[in-house]
This record gives structure tokens, sequence and C-alpha cells, in this order.
């Protein structure tokens, strides 16, 4: 057996026992997994409304895990990622606020709105990158520390200043006029701009790993930074850069989850699509050219779950189980095939 | 116990690493393996260390057959490899270091590890600190304690896969006292060198490898003209010094002081000249890495100027100096001088200058055909550098040097490579000096490759620097007083 097919086969038993473990909680739970199974097909791929849903949801995750590609090329954890989403969601709300009165054409003040998005959330990962750098504070901890900020951010917003008339609540700020909305393709809720905007940022990304300078020092950075240093790599300024990409795409995510999906600020506002984004990263073992299906596919179980409650009296938050096996066991297969490979060079000798 | 490799094959891709190798080894003696560089002496030992599986052949302990599918294993029937690259655990402490890989529970027996390692150290000579961090340790340290961990854990057979390369002469003494009392001892010793003079001193028989074929053996008293042919097929010599013009100053010292936690080096003058070569000798660890890392910008000086080219660099970044035309090459390869996981060709894209955004694989790709043929580096462009053997990650660090640089520094710049490779490379290295006007500034364990090409040497000893001694007129034994404190003048006194 060659790598190829045997990475196929190890992809394969992942998958496997991913839908062993699910069903097994499912019959637990007292469902049929055939049934639960059959209705998120059912309720993601079931008719064009629902597959453009599908596509609703997979732009902002997509979005997320091309900024943590980047970040993770340089060797970073940016856990920071859920906090650089709300920013991005609370920027953009803070300018399509500022102007929504105004007498700028709506095209204008959108477009103003999305890239303020993008800097609220490149400004919040710098910041973890500074805590990083000059701080000496891993970026794992400044980031989580920075996630609570976020929220706690957006709660006081909702509640504080930018509160419903009236008062405020949990259901997020005043929405916003129809004329505000990323429009849409016909009855559905796709925003083609939004749908571009990510596969754009996808393929940009890939290339930017694959083929630039930019790329490859990333790389060296994060696989060895005192080598890259002899090599005339300023480590510093790319680690920082990376940081800054990373929280530039989460940005957009947060920026695309206002104005294309709940067209005002809530408090949940990330969706969760910054964890999810780390559990698709290892998934694909930081590889860009996976991002795309892999992010869909994690859309289509999200979108399909949505009905379990209905019609199975299921929690919804079934996929959440589905896809946490799912990286669960890939990262499961993975240290199993290294030691396969291992052993498969040892007797072999690699080509 | 006796060891018998019988018909070993091994091929890597193209490359036929080790081609029927058939190769007897008592117990109680030191068996000598030679060999060029990629002849495929590491891809042997880590055969017999159960690394690798060979594609056929037979290994045989005491007559019977055995089959190894890891290093445990190999350690399980008492086989035990110190390796080229020293595999060790940067972060930890050298007891818990000392304890990896021994088998029992979750409960380690910390105190009787503790008397295990005191034991062998206080049998050997070492001196090892206990609760000491890895990473402060020596290359000679080290080793120390792989050796001290290997006998713990009842290796019988010790592989030392070119174990002298970075270490003093000083420690290279204790290492042989050490490899002498394992064979009296009953072990079995198997020591890979490129060196001559080490198996002329050490060896009891000596096996010869080129090309992956076992070409010789030979026993006391050895034919050492007659080895160099059987390790390349023909003789080789070192040829003269020629000597070379020198310029204006490119580097110059003013009242330098280094620090760190272990010592102070201080009251460094040195002027380096165009087309001029300055060798550091002295023990390991006696501050010439702290002078050769302040020289290019990665240590602060505490005290003193350095000027490049008439700039005052003092203070500056590595960085800078880069860009006066200043680059370093360090004695760990893997650590810090290349990226593993990252292939030669992406290597050498990273040493270019950049050119746009962009990278054109197709002309790095050809670059690096052309680096991998000047340097004879055996390995592909595409494959990972780790993959490369340790003699060709040296060629590799060489092969990424600009064209024109002012100043080269460089820590054991053939560390690891065969007589002839090294004299090669500094063929290259004196004409960057002639014709680049390169000045190089490097430090070395090896006596007779400092006395060969340097100009004027220092000699550092505990801290203290020498005045620079004119390298025509030194000889061996004179250095090797010097480096041991014995008639040290240090250049402040001499000044004064
Ligand atoms: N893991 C590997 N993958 C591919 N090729 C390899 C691998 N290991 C060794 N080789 C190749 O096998 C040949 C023998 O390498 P080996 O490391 O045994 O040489 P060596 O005699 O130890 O040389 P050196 O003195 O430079 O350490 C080389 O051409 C090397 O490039
Ligand atoms: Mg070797």
């Amino acid at each position: 057996m060659n790598e190829r097919n045997a990475n196929l086969l190890f992809a394969t038993i992942a998958i496997l026992v991913a839908l062993v473990f699910t069903s097994f909680v499912l019959v637990l739970a007292g469902a049929s997994p055939v049934a639960a199974y059959w209705y998120i097909l059912k309720g993601s791929l079931g008719s064009w409304t629902k597959v453009a849903d599908v596509l609703v949801a997979w732009v902002p995750l997509l979005l997320v895990t091309t900024g943590l590609l980047i970040t993770f090329a340089a060797g970073l954890w940016n856990i920071g990622i859920e906090g650089q989403i709300v920013l991005g969601g609370i920027f953009t709300t803070w300018v399509l606020r500022l102007l929504q009165h105004s007498a700028m054409a709506p095209g204008l003040i959108l477009f103003l709105a999305i890239a303020a998005g993008a800097l609220g959330g490149a400004l919040w990962a710098v910041l973890a990158g500074v805590l990083k750098v000059y701080g000496g504070v891993n970026e794992i901890f400044g980031g989580l520390g920075l996630d609570f900020v976020a929220v706690a951010l957006t709660l006081w917003l909702i509640f504080g200043p930018w509160k419903r008339p009236g008062i405020g609540s949990m259901s997020g700020t005043e929405p916003f006029p129809e004329s505000l909305w990323l429009p849409t393709l016909g009855h559905t809720r796709l925003s083609l701009w939004a749908l571009l905007l990510g596969i754009v940022s996808i393929a940009l990304v890939y290339f930017l790993l694959s083929g630039t300078y930019f790329g490859l020092k990333l790389k060296a950075v994060g696989k060895n930074p005192r080598a890259a240093y002899l090599l005339g790599i300023p480590a510093t300024r790319y680690l920082m850069s990376a940081f800054l990409l990373s929280g530039l795409f989460a940005g957009l995510a947060g920026a695309v989850q206002v104005t294309a999906v709940y067209h005002r600020l809530i408090p949940a506002i990330s969706s969760g699509y910054g964890w999810l984004g780390l559990m698709v990263s290892m998934l694909i073992n930081f590889q860009p050219a996976w991002a795309a299906p892999v992010t869909l596919f994690f859309a289509i179980l999200n979108i399909g779950s949505i009905q379990l409650p209905i019609v199975l009296q299921l929690d919804s938050s079934l996929s959440g189980v589905l896809q946490g096996a799912l990286v669960l066991s890939f990262l499961l297969m993975a240290g199993v095939r290294q030691k396969w490979v291992a052993r498969l060079r040892a007797e072999e000798g690699e080509a | 116990m006796e060891i018998e490799l019988r018909h070993i094959h091994k091929t890597f891709g193209p490359v036929h690493a080790n081609n029927d190798i058939t190769l007897n080894v008592p117990s109680g003696i030191i068996q000598g393996l030679l060999g060029e560089n990629g002849a495929g002496k590491s891809t042997l030992m880590k055969i017999l260390s159960g690394y690798f599986h060979p594609d056929s052949g037979e290994i045989r302990i005491n007559g019977s057959p055995i089959v190894m599918h890891s290093p445990a294993d190999a350690l399980r029937f008492g086989i035990g490899m110190l390796h080229q690259d020293p595999m060790d655990f940067p972060p930890m402490r050298v007891l818990d270091n000392f304890m990896v890989g021994y088998p029992q529970g979750l409960h380690p027996p910390r105190k009787e590890a503790r008397a295990a390692l005191k034991k062998i150290s206080d049998q050997f000579g070492f001196s090892l600190d206990p609760d000491a961090y890895v990473d402060t340790l020596t290359i000679g340290e080290r080793q120390q304690l792989e050796i001290a961990r290997l006998l713990w854990l009842g290796a019988q057979v010790l592989i030392f896969d070119e174990p002298t390369t970075g270490i003093s002469a000083q420690q290279k003494d204790s290492l042989f006292a050490a490899l002498r009392r394992l064979a009296k001892e009953g072990k079995t010793v198997i020591f890979v060198t490129h060196k001559l003079e080490e198996v002329e001193i050490l060896c009891d028989r000596v096996a010869v490898l080129r090309a992956g074929k076992l070409v010789g053996t030979a026993t006391p008293p050895y034919d050492l003209d007659g080895l160099v042919r059987m390790m390349f097929g023909k003789a080789v010599s070192k040829g003269k010094r020629t000597p070379i013009e020198f310029g204006k100053p490119v580097l110059q010292l003013k009242n330098l002081a280094v620090e760190d936690s272990r010592l102070r080096i201080e009251g460094v003058n040195l002027e380096v000249r165009e087309g001029e070569v300055i060798g550091l000798a002295g023990m390991e660890g006696s501050g010439q890495r702290q002078l050769l890392r302040a020289a290019a910008g990665l240590v602060r000086p505490v005290e003193g100027e350095i000027w490049v080219d008439g700039h005052n660099l003092t203070g500056k970044t590595y960085h800078d100096f880069l860009r006066r035309g200043v680059a370093y090459v360090p004695a760990s390869r893997l650590e810090e001088g290349l990226v593993p996981t990252l292939s030669l060709m992406e290597h050498v894209i990273l040493a270019n200058e950049q050119r746009g955004l962009v990278i054109d694989r197709q002309a790095a790709l050809e670059d690096t055909r052309k680096r991998i043929q000047t340097f004879n580096i055996r390995g592909r462009p595409l494959l990972p550098v780790e993959s490369l053997s340790g003699g060709n990650q040296q060629r590799a660090l060489l092969a990424l040097l600009r064209p024109g640089l002012r100043l080269l520094l460089m820590e054991h710049p053939t560390r690891g490579l065969d007589i002839e490779s090294a004299i090669w490379v500094w063929s290259t290295l004196k004409q960057r000096c002639r014709e680049e006007r390169t000045a190089i500034f490097f430090m070395s364990s090896d006596l007779e490759e400092i006395l060969h090409y340097s100009d004027r040497i220092l000699v550092f000893f505990s801290g203290q620097v020498s005045e620079p001694i004119p390298a025509e007129s030194a000889t061996t034994e004179q250095l090797g007083q010097l480096i041991g404190g014995r008639g040290f003048k240090t250049g402040k006194e001499a000044s004064s």
C-alpha cells in the first residue's frame, strides 16, 4: 500500500469512527441515526433555499478559516479569532449607525462599513500580537482574554449606548433599514457579494502561502524562528503581519454577519465560527487547499441540523457533536498514520 | 556481544545508501567506521540501532538473527546509539533527560536515577550536574549525558556517530578515555568518523564505506594513505598555503567586552583586514562563540565598539550587520542554520535577494540544481533539508552564502565534513578571500584546521583572549599549551 492510498484509507476510517460515535450518541438520545442523517441531508441540500442558507453560513466560516491559515503558517495559535470576529461586527455596526441617516449612497456606506469591520478585526489581532511580541504574553492566553473583553464590549454596547429605543434586549441592536443590507439573490438570504468575498479571500491566501516570498518567509519564521532570523527575516514584522492579516479576515467575517446575515449587532455575533474555524484548521492539517470543501461540509452540518429539534425532538447541537467527533477522530487517525508512516519509512525508505 | 551484519541493503529512492554490507564486530573492541560524506555510515548505524529497517539482509547478535522495529526494540537487545546531530530535549533538566526512556511506570525512581547518574559519572570522569538544564550544556556534556543514559538503560553495544565534531580537544580526550574504558569492560563500541587520526589513536580495527559499499577493512598499524585511497578512491592532499594580500580593515573591535551568565571576556582589540582569516582556538565554552556572536550583532557587547567597513555598528542588530555584508554560519545546523520541513530549494529562495513578490519557482529550481552541483550536495531540490546527511547539510549551509560578502563569521565551518570536502570548502572560502576580498573570522575545535587556514590566531582560555598569534610561526604544541592556560598572555597585558 502506498502513502496516498493510505491517507485516503485513514481519512475514511476517521469519518466512519466519527459517524459511529455520533450514531451512538443519537441512540442514547432515543433517536434513529439514519433518520437524523437523512434530515440533516434534507435540511441542508433539500431545496435551493436550503442550499443558499448553507452558503450563507459557509462564507463567514470560510473567511475565519482563511485568516487562521495565515497565523497557523507562522506557528501561531490565534485563539483570539472569536474576539476579532466580534470586533469586526462592532466596527461595522458603528459605521452603519454613524452613516445610516446620511445622504451617502447605500453602496458606499456598506463598503465603508465592511472595510471598518476588517480594520476592527485587524486591530484586535494586532493587540494580541503586541501582547505576545512585546509583552511576552503567549498568544493563546492573550487571545482568550481578548475574546472575553470583546464579548463584554458587545453586551455593554447592546444594553448601553446602542440599545434599542425603550429597552435593551438580547435580540440585539435596532435592525438597519433594508437599503443597508447586502443585496441578496432572488428570494434567498444569500448575498453574491459575500460569496465572492469568501471565495476571493481563500484563493488569495492560498496563493499568498504557496507562491509568494511573504508566505515562504512566514513559514520559515513559524518552523524555526532562530534560523529565519539568521537568514535575515525580520521575525517580529512577520509575526505581526500574520496577526494583522488573520484579524482582517476575521473582521470581514464579522462584517458579513452584520451586513448580510443579522442586519444588526447581536450578542452572539460570531456564531462560534472562530472555534469552528480552529477545528476545521486542525482537521485539514492547516492545508489551504482543503479549507473551502471542509468548511462547506461543516456549514452543511450546521444548517442541516437546524431541523432536528422540530422533526426529531433532538437538540440542534448535534452538528457540534458530529463536528467535534470528526476533528477528534481525524486527529487520532493522524497520530496512528504518523506511527504507521514512520514504520513504513523505516522499512521501505522514503522515495 | 558479537554483532554480525549480513548482506545489508538499503535504498532511498534512487540512492543505494547501503549496498550489500557484511561486517562482524566482536565485543570488547572499538570498531571504527570510515567514509566520505554520504557514504552511508549513518544509514548503516541507524539500521543497527532500529531507526531504519533494511530492505534486505540480516542482523545477528551472538549468532542468532534478530528483528527490530524501533530504537526502543534495539535498546532491549542492548544496542544504543548517539546520533550525529544530538537528539535531546533541551528544556529539561539533566536528571529528567537521563530518565527518558526508562521503562518503569508512572513513578520513575528519581532517587535511584540520581545515584546511578552519579555512579556512572564518577566511573567515567564526567562532570554532570543533575539539576542543570540541558540547553546550558556544551555538546560534549550532552554526549556524556547520553552515554550515561544508554549505559543505565543497559546498552551493551554503543554506537557513536561522529561524536568528535564540535567538541574541544580536551573533551575529546575524555570521550576517548571513556570509550576505551567501555571496550575494556567488554562492551562493543562502534565509532563513526571521517578523521584518520582518530582512527589511528582509538580504533582496534576499521571498516571503510564508499558510495554505500564496504570497500575494505584494516587493523593497526594503519596505512593512512591507503585508507584515504579507500575512502575517496584517490589520494587527497591539503595543498600549500598561498599568501594573500590583505586590504583595508573590515572588522575592528575596540576594547570590546562581552558577557553572559557563564563568563566575561574583555579588552579585545583586533583589526581584521580584507582577505584575512582569523581563527579562534580554545576549549569549547571559553568565550570564542560569544566573541563571534558579538561581532555579528547577535549578542550586544557590554563595553567597547564594533566597526565594520568604517561604520560603527555597536549595539545594532544582526540584520544591520547583514546589510553591511556580514554573514554568520552557526554550528547547530538544524537548530539555527536550516529550517526543518522546508526544502533545499525553499532555502535557496530565502537566501537569495528577494525579487518582486511572487516566487519564480522555475528559476529557483534551476538555481538550486546549480548549487547542488557546485557544492556537490547529495540531495534533491525538493526534499526537506533534514533528509540530507550531516555533511550534506553543512554543504547546504555553505551553499546558501551570498557572493560578495565583506565578513564571514563561522562556527566550526567544516563540522561533519570529510577530509576531501573540508579541503574543498576551504578552497572556496580562500577563493572568496582572494577574489572578493572577504575577511573570515572562525572558530574550530580542530587545531590543524586553525593552523593551516588562519593567518592569525586568537587563543581563548576561560574568558581570556590572547594577543593575535601569526599562524605561520605557531605550532600545534604551542597552541595546545596556550589552550590549557600555560604561558598565557592576554592582549590587554601585552598592550599595557
Ligand atoms: N531519510 C532519508 N531520505 C532520503 N535520503 C536519505 C535519507 N537518509 C539518508 N539519505 C541519503 O543516503 C545517503 C547516505 O546518507 P548517510 O546519512 O548514511 O551518510 P553518512 O555516511 O552518514 O554521511 P555524513 O558523513 O555526511 O554524515 C545520502 O546520499 C543521503 O542523502
Ligand atoms: Mg552521517
